[in-house]
């Protein structure tokens, strides 16, 4: 199982690279990684602490439980009191707090909530309760969406009429040019492994040209992100900004073509509310009007607003790496992963778990 | 057995509960004082005794290298033995869901008779309750367990002196009883199988007590919470911290294969035969070469130091060369391990 992960954590390679960096690093710059596998390898190896002070290491909007609005919380959670409905989901979002609940809360509460691990479950179920009406939760960036295309076309393939979508899936180029756009200050990317296998490393290219952005798309163990640290180094010290990728065993320019066309097929761009960020044009994916018969909101609609951060949460500036979890009066103290008050800590990969977990502070 | 599941009448103190009692416990846990049946057991203790308690409660109740009747002797006895205490007599309280397989019950009475004999302990008093289905899971029991203070080991009665330098020992691969419950209950499998590491570790601890004494500064069994819970709770309100070192960790492919899979850390991981101690620097060598003389240690390891920087921390050297700061476990790992 582990036959091929010793290499990625080799501590000579490992402090071989931090030597390079260290070596070539001569411009002060900030580096966002948007991908919470990353945030949470960084911490967990102490990848922060091996880097020269030059480079600063910044936390996006990388984790799609952390980005989900509250008010999609909220609806669920709407959705799951009413009689007849049973909610399935993916594990992560069980513990997210709405404005009032979470869907643990109300499992607890009595509420039929499920957790599946793959969006067929959720189909399976739908099939095995004719009388009920299941709705599944889509959350996730371009790496879960081709999953829940997959079931919307089995549920329409055997004329399901009780299965239904509540999308809040997500696209990740749009985030990244509005934090630029916001004003963060950030001079190149970690670009997402897992988005990038499914997408390629062609959808940052609009990023570069735009904002003369580096973008190098990293693996997730320690030397991977080692490696493409010293790759965006290399970049910006030589001044020309390009998208590279470090994560060749998984990442091809072009990506999954057959995942792309089944996203493509069954949904469609609309806006979005990321938390923290708002609402950004173009950056979430709908169901297509011909498959609107497994559009939860259009079935079942539900007026409910986002409300305000409660008070103290940072989350938001923490998302768009303005502040990081420290900066935080509520971080550890009345916020910690038992009892999150915001999302960054509620999700394993939020940033404001990843310091708590694996804390220097 | 006259019935071949367990009834509400099995726990309504007639004839049901009186054959049950007959024919399954006094049959299996044969000893003088629990063939008395009486409402207690008088019992000789010494002027130091210890007295502990844990109730058990893991799904499912029978895995591959054990049971929850072996745990809940190997766990209670483990609990005597790190305060530095001998293991002598057990209590067992039974709460039993109707519908459950007399065959299953027998097959755990069973298990907890064997390995109580393995431990040197007698199980004395006992109590059977039968609630209606879906009231538990199949299946809970309690065991109290008293001990007789061991006299080289005061010291492990009291709050622990610990001194920089001192080194972090711990008996064997970590994680294995965590992930064996997973996979039972994900069906998954493994090229090699992993099976729980649950075990009374009498044979591996009374060794070291009577060859190291006050060597060995500090013990505790790796149960819930994993070896960072414990050495987090060492560093409590203490001018001591401990240094990790991650690339000794006996941990085995398998096991870290699974944490990379489901986002677990070994480190946090549950273990129910596995001991962590503390030991002065200058004996560390040898409790490590006196511990592989037995099964029950043969991959132990030196993990890390005491130290005094980052007081009240506990610090990890990452495989890479990096640092990070090992926390309590937050939440839950895995449900109902144990």
């Amino acid at each position: 199982m582990l036959k091929y992960l010793d290499e990625y954590r080799d501590k000579d390679l490992a402090q071989n690279l931090v030597a390079q960096i260290n070596y070539a690093s001569k411009k002060s710059i900030r580096i966002m990684e948007v991908c919470g596998g990353h945030t949470m390898a960084i911490r967990k190896y102490g990848i922060q602490n091996l880097l020269p002070p030059t480079i600063k290491l910044l936390s996006g909007p990388g984790c799609p439980v952390c980005v989900t609005s509250r008010s999609f919380i909220d609806k669920a959670i709407a959705y799951s009191a009413m009689p007849d409905i049973i909610i399935t989901t993916y594990g992560d979002l069980m513990r997210v707090p709405g404005t009032s609940s979470s869907l643990l809360k109300e499992k607890a509460r009595g509420a039929d909530v499920r957790i599946v691990v793959s969006t067929l479950d959720a189909v399976k179920i739908a099939k095995e309760n004719p009388e009920k009406t299941v709705i599944f939760l889509g959350i996730g960036f371009e790496t879960t969406t081709p999953p829940t295309a997959i079931a919307v076309l089995e549920a329409s393939k055997i004329k399901l009429k009780n299965f239904l979508i509540l999308s809040a899936h997500k696209l990740m180029p749009p985030a990244m040019a509005a934090l630029i756009d916001e004003g963060t200050l950030i001079d190149a990317y970690i670009g997402p492994g897992h988005v990038s296998t499914i997408a390629g490393s062609k959808i940052y290219k609009p990023l570069v040209n735009q904002y003369d952005i580096s973008v190098v798309i990293s693996g997730f163990e320690p030397v991977d992100i080692l490696q493409s640290i010293w790759m965006l180094v290399k970049q910006i010290e030589s001044g020309i900004p390009s998208v590279e990728i470090q994560y060749s065993r998984a990442v091809s320019q072009e990506g999954n073509l057959k995942a792309q066309n089944l996203v493509n097929d069954v949904f469609e761009p609309c806006t979005a509310f990321w938390r923290g960020l708002g609402a950004i044009p173009k950056s979430g994916l709908k169901l297509k009007p011909e498959y609107n018969s497994f559009e939860a909101e259009s079935l079942l609609p539900l007026e409910i607003a986002e409300k305000p951060e409660p008070k103290g949460c940072l989350c938001g500036q923490i998302l768009k790496g303005q502040k990081i979890p420290t900066d935080c009066k509520l971080f550890g103290k009345t916020c910690t992963p038992e009892k999150p008050v915001g999302a960054c800590m509620v999700s394993d990969e939020g940033t404001c778990a990843a310091y708590f977990k694996y804390n220097d502070y | 057995m006259s019935t071949d599941t367990i009834l509400i009448g099995h726990g309504a103190g007639g004839m049901l509960s009186h054959k049950l009692v007959h024919e399954l416990f006094l049959k299996h846990f044969k000893n003088k004082q629990l063939a008395g049946l009486s409402d207690a057991t008088i019992v000789k203790t010494t002027s130091h005794t210890a007295f502990t308690t844990d109730s058990y409660v893991v799904d499912p109740i029978i895995f591959p290298g054990g049971d929850i009747g072996k745990l809940a002797v190997s766990g209670t006895v483990n609990d005597l033995l790190v305060s530095g205490a001998l293991p002598q007599y057990l209590s067992a309280g039974f709460i039993i869901e109707e519908g459950l397989p007399m065959e299953t019950l027998e097959q755990i009475v069973k298990s907890m008779a064997r390995e109580a004999k393995h431990a040197g302990v007698e199980i004395v008093t006992g109590d059977t309750k039968v609630v209606k289905r879906g009231q538990c899971d199949k299946l809970f029991i309690n065991t109290s367990g008293i001990g007789k203070g061991i006299e080289n080991m005061e010291h492990l009665w009291k709050k622990p002196e610990l001194k920089a330098g001192d080194k972090v020992l711990v008996s064997g691969y970590l994680g294995d009883h965590a992930i064996t419950i997973l996979a039972a209950r994900n069906n998954i499998t493994f090229e090699e199988e992993i099976v729980s590491d649950a075990a009374p570790l009498n044979n591996l601890i009374l060794p070291l007590f009577e060859n190291f004494g006050h060597s060995i500064r500090f013990m505790r069994d790796i149960t819930r919470g994993g070896l960072a819970t414990i050495l987090n709770e060492i560093c409590e309100h203490k001018n001591i911290g401990v240094e990790l070192n991650e690339s000794l960790l006996p941990v085995r492919n398998e096991v870290k294969g699974i944490c990379e899979i489901f986002g677990y850390d070994p480190l946090y991981l549950a273990n129910e035969g596995k001991v962590m101690m503390i030991v002065e620097q200058n004996a560390a060598e040898a409790v490590l070469e006196k511990m592989k003389e037995s099964d029950l240690g043969r991959y132990c390891a030196m993990v890390g130091e005491i130290t005094s920087s980052f007081p009240g921390k506990v610090r990890q050297l990452s495989v890479i060369g990096g640092s990070r700061i090992v926390d309590m476990l937050q939440g839950e790992m895995l449900p109902r391990i144990c």
